[in-house]
């Protein structure tokens, strides 16, 4: 069975939440409910579905790969050309220890930027159900549903006064 | 008290795309200006690649000038603006808000204008490779990683990397409000650089993580990149240089120049751009107060590189210093650059009028910047312009006009880039500002309405 996804757009946050609150009274799913707004509001503000993550992983690996990529680079090109100076080791830690660390630095904060697009579930290739007026301060609804249930998550979007619906077959 | 004016998001968007959605006449003549200057400097670059660093006034002993000055200026710029944006972001300090961006992308324009100074210090720019990649590929000889010329371009290109990420992660949702703003092409290019951006709540909690997380990571990369940069010093045998507080008096350094250099920005962007309704004397007050204690802080580290060299009493650093505090024209220039420094912006930022003039900042932390030039000059010059072993001739370094040219260039070149980037994205961040708006609250006290976060400044 095919779904449909459904905005309303609402003007007043208010009436947003309430709209979310009808929602999920109607036995909508909060984890099929999602909002768009165009700057942040306090988390819960909506009742929203609390989202799952793991972006400190990201750090962890980059800040591994990039300590790797350091001792490699610092270690690598010591053994690969061998150069005694003074009767001293080979490999001369104190200076390696700055580069890795900067590689370790680096690594992590390339990983979490990634870790954060990934979690966002960006980038899209389409913005698919979105409005302009989101940015301009309006605030959308989703409801993704089976196609039978349409003209109720419509009639709940346009009791809690919504603006404006505008539909998505899936 | 202050009573701030309540935006709407329209407002909000209007007052600060204003340059990016149209192209006023005195940005065009600015960035023409900028443009034009910047032209000379590459001008005066070309020629000295063509005529070989003889046109410089660098000679036998003194093999560092302007240039390597003119590098540690730009990278002490450039650590205040990710240090406050960190700092603040980390704190969560409400007034943080019109800063942030300004302050990243100084940080970024700044880094990359200090790394072009040792590519041309070098007179041959393409010989810098073989600081990073070996000098034979075939006999796999590899520079020495034990140099500071390999972990300079190390830190730096990490602070780089993580300075620009930074501030194009902060800038996604401001890229979706103007793509949702414009048309064409131009809606095409901020739909890609957007990616796709909505702006549910998933979103939104991973931008709040996201600033903490990588202010977090950014802080002590930050510390890192000057102490390296000192350590280009601290690891010579130049007397005066190899002084053991040298990586925090250059990190607190850095801060203290870079925080005034945020302060000059603020004040013009809140008059070129006209953002009265962002940029508020409380907030330049604010930072005018963490001024005072960094100044404070870079004077003590100041002290003690004074102190541990006159409680060693070796000769050579003794002469390094006479050189520096009694000996035309560098005692003068000692003058200068401590009065300008600290001796007069301090004691004036201590008057809550002047923290809070917008001309009296302006030129207190232009003063603050002049003076911090002629720190580093006078770190580097003296120490090489002495007769040491093996040194027959000698003599005072006096700056060509190539050289001069090359400093107002990469000036020039720093704001031509932040007015670049002023026409295509927001130098305040939009949706931070829209946040700070919804967070307002207020009291009703009798027939008066108060804010209710008092001591937000």
């Amino acid at each position: 069975m095919a779904n449909t996804k459904l905005m309303g757009l609402f003007q007043d946050p208010e009436q947003a939440a309430g709209a979310m609150t009808k929602l999920k009274e109607d036995g909508f799913p909060v984890e099929d409910l999602d909002v768009y707004s165009g700057s942040p509001f306090p988390e819960g503000s909506f009742g929203e579905h609390e989202p799952e993550m793991r972006l400190f992983m990201f750090p962890l690996v980059g800040a591994l790969v990039g300590f790797a990529i350091g001792l490699l680079w610092t270690a690598g090109t010591q053994i690969s050309y061998p150069l005694v100076t003074g009767g001293k080791p080979l490999l001369s830690i104190p200076p390696m220890t700055i580069i890795m660390y900067e590689n370790t630095m680096l690594g992590a904060i390339i990983f979490t930027v990634l870790g954060v697009l990934f979690e966002s579930r960006l980038p899209r290739r389409k913005l698919g159900l979105y409005d302009e007026r989101i940015t301009e301060g309006y605030i959308g609804i989703i409801v993704d549903c089976p196609e039978e249930r349409a003209t109720a998550a419509e009639t709940a979007l346009q009791g809690a006064g919504a603006e404006e619906i505008k539909r998505e077959e899936g | 008290m202050y009573y701030r004016r309540t935006l709407t998001d329209a407002q909000i968007n209007r007052e600060l795309l204003d340059v990016v959605l149209r192209t006023p006449v005195w940005w065009v003549v600015i960035v023409s200006i900028l443009g034009l200057i910047v032209a000379g400097a590459a001008s005066a670059f070309g020629f000295m690649m063509n005529q070989g660093l003889g046109v410089t006034g660098l000679q036998q002993p003194i093999f560092w000038g302007f240039f390597i000055t003119n590098f540690i200026f730009w990278v002490g710029i450039s650590h205040a603006g990710v240090m406050i944006s960190a700092i603040l972001r980390l704190s969560q300090a409400e007034w943080r808000r019109p800063m942030v961006r300004a302050a990243e992308t100084m940080t970024v324009f700044a880094l990359m204008t200090s790394l072009l100074q040792p590519l041309i210090h070098a007179g041959r720019p393409w010989r810098i490779f073989y600081w990073v990649f070996p000098y034979d590929w075939a006999r796999g000889i590899w520079p020495d990683v034990r140099s500071p010329l390999v972990w300079d371009p190390t830190a730096i290109i990490t602070y780089l990397t993580s300075s620009s990420l930074f501030v194009y992660t902060a800038l996604i949702p401001d890229l979706a409000i103007i793509r949702d703003r414009s048309t064409g092409w131009r809606r095409t290019v901020y739909g890609i650089l957007a990616l796709g951006w909505h702006g549910n709540p998933r979103q939104w909690k991973l931008q709040g993580i996201a600033g903490i997380l990588l202010s977090a990571l950014i802080l002590p990369v930050f510390v890192s990149v000057h102490s390296i940069v000192s350590w280009d010093f601290g690891v010579s045998l130049v007397p005066s240089w190899h002084v053991t507080v040298f990586a925090p008096y250059f990190v607190i350094g850095a801060v203290h120049s870079g925080v005034s250099a945020v302060v000059t920005l603020m004040i013009l962007m809140r008059k070129l751009y006209k953002l009265e309704n962002f940029i508020w004397e409380e907030h330049i007050d604010a930072v005018a107060r963490l001024l005072i204690v960094v100044a404070t802080a870079w004077l003590f580290f100041f002290w003690l590189d004074l102190v541990f060299a006159l409680w060693l009493k070796e000769e050579q650093e003794m002469t390094v210093w006479h050189l520096r505090l009694f000996e035309p024209p560098w005692s003068w220039l000692f003058l200068a650059f401590i009065v300008f420094s600290y001796i007069i912006p301090v004691p004036l930022w201590m008057f809550r009028r002047v923290r809070r003039s917008f001309t009296w900042m302006l030129w207190t932390s232009l003063m603050v910047n002049v003076g911090m030039f002629l720190e580093r000059l006078i770190i580097i010059v003296p120490a090489l312009m002495r007769k040491g072993p093996w040194v027959f001739t000698y003599d005072t370094y006096r700056p060509s006009a190539v050289e001069v040219t090359l400093i107002v260039g990469s000036i020039a070149l720093v704001a031509l880039l932040l007015m670049l980037f002023s026409k295509f994205f927001p130098l305040i961040p939009i949706w931070e500002e829209k946040e700070g708006q919804k967070l307002i609250d207020e009291v009703k006290v009798g027939d008066r309405v108060v804010p209710a976060l008092v001591k937000e400044h």
